[in-house]
C-alpha cells in the first residue's frame, strides 16, 4: 500500500509548487492512473515515489517502508519504468537486461530464465542479441519495461510507458501490465492516453497545477460528470481547454 | 561483489563496442609519443647529427676565416653555404630562408696576426728577450666584429647556443695565434718540435650516476616514454568523464539511481575497466619504445629489471587519473563542459608536472605549484625508476600521493553525488 501525506515539491528557482499538499492512498494490487496536462506534476510525483526527487515537504511510505529508513529495501520492492528509454544503445537487449537485472542482485540461471521469459512474452525473443540502438521505439519501450520488472517488484511505477509506440506494441505492453497486476503487482502509471487509462486502471487521479483535483474509478468519474461519455470528457471538464505550454 | 563484476563487464562491453574510442585511447597516445620523441630526439642530437643550413660570408679569405669554416664544419651541426655579399646573406636570413648568416670582416686574419705579434713582442720586450733596436711603433688596428644575422623567428636558446659555439671557435683561434706567435719568436730553428701543446688540457666527460654499471647516459626515449605515457594516462579523464555524462544524458543513470546499487559500485566498475585501459596504454608505449623506436632510428628504451616498478607507477598514476575523471564526470552535466575543461586541465597538470618543461627551470612560484600536480608525482616516480634505478621503497612517497589523490577524488565524487541526489 502506498500512503502519501501532504506531499509537496517546489523546484529551486520555480515560482510555483510542482506538487502541493497531495494526499493519496493506493491499495495493494491496484492499477492507479495519474492523469493530467503537461506540467501538472505527474512525473514529479512518480519521481518522488521512486527516490529520484527529494520532496520539499510531506511524507510517503510504500508497503510501510520509507527511503529515509529503508532505502535499499524499498528500492528492491519497487520498479520504475522511466519516460526515457534508459538503456545502453550499444549493448544488446540481453546485455542491457542482464546488467540491469544484476543491479537488483539477481544473477545466474534465475536472471537468464527471467530475461528470456519476459523477452518471449513481449515478443522480443528473436532480438535478444541485437543492439538496442537499432530497435524501434516500441521495441525499446518493451525492453525498458522488462528492465524494470526482472526483480519482480511489488510496486511498479510507469511514466508514460506507451508514449510514441504503435498499437501493436501498446497492446503487448498493456496486456503484460495486466498480467503483472493479476500476479499481485501494484501499478501506478502516468499517461496522456485517456482511453487506455479508462480501460486499464482500477482508479485514476487527475492532477492539475500540482494538486489532485479528483480521484476515483473511471466509470464513477464518468457518471458523475455531466455530459461525459468517457474519461476524456471528464478530463476536459475538470482541467479546461486552455493550452498548458510552459518553459 | 556480483554487482561490481556486472558493472565492470558492462563497462568493458561499452568500451569494446566503441571502436573509434578504442582507437583514440590506444593509437593517439602512441602517435603522440613517437612524434614528440622524434622531435625531441633531434633536438638532443642537434650538435651531433642534424645539420642546419647557415650562410657564411668570407670577406677575410685568410687563415682565421678558414679556421672558422673548419671549426663550424667539424661541429657537424651546420651545413655551410658560402655567399659573397653580406647584404644578400642578410636578406636571405631576414626572409626566413636561413636561420643564421655569419659575416667575417675583411683583413681579420692579417690584423689578428699583426695584433698578436705586437702583443707578443711587447711581452717579450718586457722580459728582455727581444733584440735591441727592433722596437717598432704599434699599428693602429681597429677591433674586428664577426657579424651574426639571425632570423627574427629564431628562438633565443638557439641563438645563445650558436653564439657560444662561435665564440668558442674564435677564442680557440686567438689562443692558437698567440701560441704560434710565441713559438715563432722563441724558436731558433724553423720546423723544430712545437714548444706549446695546443690541445685542450681540460675536457668534459658526461656521467650520470648509476648504482649498477657506474655510468649511464639517458637518451630522449628514456625521458619521453615515461613523460608522454603519463600524459596519455591522464587523458583517460576525457573518455571517462564523457562516459559518466553519457549515462546521465541517455537516462541510464536515472535508472541506476532507482536500483539498489551504490554509486561507489557503479564507479568501481568504471575504475577497473579504465585502469585496465591505462595499463594497456602503458604496455603499448613500452612496446613501442622497445621495438618501434629502433626501427625509426630512435634510441631504444632500457627496461631491464625495471618492469615491475614501472607498472606499479603506471597503476597508481592510472588510479589518480581515473579519480579525476570520475570527479569531472560526476560534477559536469554536459560533454561541452567536461571535454574542454578536462583537456585543458590535463595540459595544465602536464605543464605543472614538468612534462613540457623541467620543473627546475620554472620560476620559483611555479616550482612550488608543481608539487600539487599528480603528474609531477607520477613523473618523478617514473624518472626514479627509469633514470635513477631506485628500489620500490624510494617510490613509495610518490605512489602514496597518487593513491591518496585517487581516494580523495573518488570520495568527493560519491559525496557530491549523494548530496545532489539525496532523497
Amino acid at each position: 500500500m502506498i500512503l502519501i501525506n501532504q506531499l509537496s515539491k517546489k523546484y529551486k528557482d520555480a515560482d510555483n509548487y510542482a506538487l502541493q499538499n497531495l494526499d493519496l492512498a493506493i491499495e495493494q494490487q491496484e492499477i492507479f492512473g495519474l492523469l493530467g496536462p503537461n506540467g501538472a506534476g505527474k512525473t514529479t510525483l512518480i519521481s518522488m515515489l521512486s527516490s529520484l526527487v527529494k520532496p520539499t515537504s510531506g511524507s510517503f511510505s510504500i508497503n510501510g517502508l520509507t527511503y529515509k529508513e529503508n532505502k535499499n529495501k524499498l528500492k528492491q520492492i519497487i520498479g520504475i519504468v522511466p519516460q526515457e528509454y534508459a538503456l545502453y544503445p550499444t549493448l544488446t537487449a540481453y546485455e542491457n537486461l542482464s546488467y540491469l537485472g544484476s543491479m537488483y542482485g539477481i544473477n545466474g540461471k534465475t536472471l537468464k530464465t527471467r530475461i528470456h521469459q519476459h523477452l518471449e512474452t513481449l515478443g522480443l525473443d528473436n532480438f535478444a542479441s541485437k543492439k538496442v540502438g537499432f530497435f524501434s521505439g516500441g521495441m525499446k519501450r518493451r525492453v525498458n519495461l522488462i528492465a524494470s520488472i526482472l526483480h519482480e517488484p511489488k510496486v511498479l511505477f510507469l511514466d508514460e510507458p506507451t508514449v510514441g509506440v504503435d498499437v501493436q506494441s501498446k497492446n503487448v505492453i498493456i496486456n503484460h501490465l495486466k498480467e503483472l497486476n493479476a500476479n499481485g503487482t501494484t501499478i501506478i502509471y502516468t499517461s496522456h492516453h485517456l482511453n487506455e487509462a479508462e480501460h486499464l486502471c482500477t482508479r485514476v487521479g487527475i492532477i492539475d497545477h500540482g494538486k489532485l483535483v479528483c480521484k476515483g474509478k473511471p466509470a464513477e468519474l464518468i457518471s458523475k460528470q455531466e455530459d461525459a461519455n468517457n474519461l476524456e470528457d471528464v478530463f476536459i471538464a475538470i482541467t479546461g481547454k486552455a493550452l498548458r505550454d510552459h518553459a | 561483489m556480483h554487482k561490481l563484476w556486472a558493472s565492470t563487464y558492462k563497462e568493458f562491453l561499452l568500451l569494446r563496442r566503441d571502436m573509434g574510442g578504442i582507437a583514440i585511447l590506444f593509437v593517439m597516445p602512441l602517435i603522440l609519443l613517437i612524434t614528440i620523441t622524434l622531435i625531441q630526439n633531434n633536438t638532443f642530437k642537434t650538435l651531433k647529427e642534424t645539420k642546419i643550413a647557415i650562410l657564411l660570408v668570407d670577406n677575410d679569405k685568410g687563415t682565421v676565416s678558414k679556421s672558422i669554416n673548419e671549426g663550424l664544419s667539424k661541429a657537424n651541426t651546420f651545413e655551410i653555404i658560402k655567399k659573397s655579399s653580406s647584404e644578400e646573406a642578410k636578406n636571405l636570413v631576414f626572409k626566413g630562408k636561413y636561420q643564421l648568416a655569419i659575416v667575417i670582416p675583411e683583413n681579420l686574419s692579417k690584423d689578428l696576426t699583426i695584433k698578436v705579434n705586437e702583443n707578443v713582442d711587447g711581452i717579450l720586450e718586457k722580459f728582455g728577450l727581444e733584440e735591441e733596436n727592433k722596437t717598432t711603433p704599434k699599428t693602429k688596428i681597429q677591433k674586428k666584429e664577426v657579424v651574426l644575422y639571425f632570423d627574427p623567428a629564431t628562438q633565443q636558446s638557439f641563438k645563445n647556443a650558436v653564439k657560444n659555439g662561435i665564440d668558442k671557435i674564435i677564442s680557440g683561434i686567438e689562443i692558437q695565434s698567440i701560441y704560434k706567435a710565441f713559438e715563432a719568436q722563441l724558436s731558433d730553428t724553423p720546423n723544430s718540435e712545437p714548444i706549446f701543446e695546443t690541445e685542450n688540457f681540460i675536457t668534459f666527460k658526461e656521467i650520470t650516476p648509476d648504482d649498477s654499471s657506474g655510468t649511464y647516459i639517458p637518451n630522449a626515449s628514456q625521458h619521453n616514454v615515461p613523460a608522454w605515457a603519463l600524459f596519455a594516462i591522464f587523458f583517460i579523464i576525457l573518455p571517462l568523464s564523457i562516459n559518466i555524462i553519457k549515462e546521465k544524458s541517455q537516462g541510464t543513470f536515472v535508472r541506476l539511481r532507482t536500483n539498489p546499487v551504490s554509486y561507489a559500485t557503479v564507479l568501481g566498475g568504471k575504475t577497473l575497466v579504465y585502469l585496465a585501459v591505462c595499463m594497456t596504454q602503458f604496455a603499448l608505449m613500452l612496446l613501442v619504445g622497445l621495438y618501434v623506436f629502433p626501427l625509426i632510428s630512435l634510441p631504444e628504451i632500457n627496461v631491464s629489471g625495471k618492469l615491475p616498478l614501472l607498472f606499479c607507477v603506471a597503476l597508481f598514476s592510472g588510479l589518480a587519473a581515473i579519480g579525476l575523471g570520475l570527479l569531472l564526470g560526476t560534477i559536469f552535466k554536459t560533454h561541452e563542459q567536461s571535454a574542454p575543461f578536462g583537456a585543458t586541465l590535463v595540459v595544465i597538470l602536464a605543464a605543472l608536472g614538468g612534462v613540457w618543461v623541467p620543473v627546475f627551470v620554472m620560476p620559483k612560484f611555479m616550482q612550488i605549484l608543481s608539487n600539487i600536480s599528480p603528474m609531477n608525482w607520477g613523473l618523478n616516480a617514473f624518472y626514479d625508476v627509469f633514470l635513477r634505478n631506485v628500489s620500490f621503497k624510494e617510490i613509495v612517497p610518490e605512489i602514496t600521493l597518487l593513491f591518496i589523490f585517487f581516494i580523495v577524488t573518488t570520495i568527493i565524487s560519491i559525496l557530491y553525488n549523494e548530496k545532489k541526489n539525496a532523497v
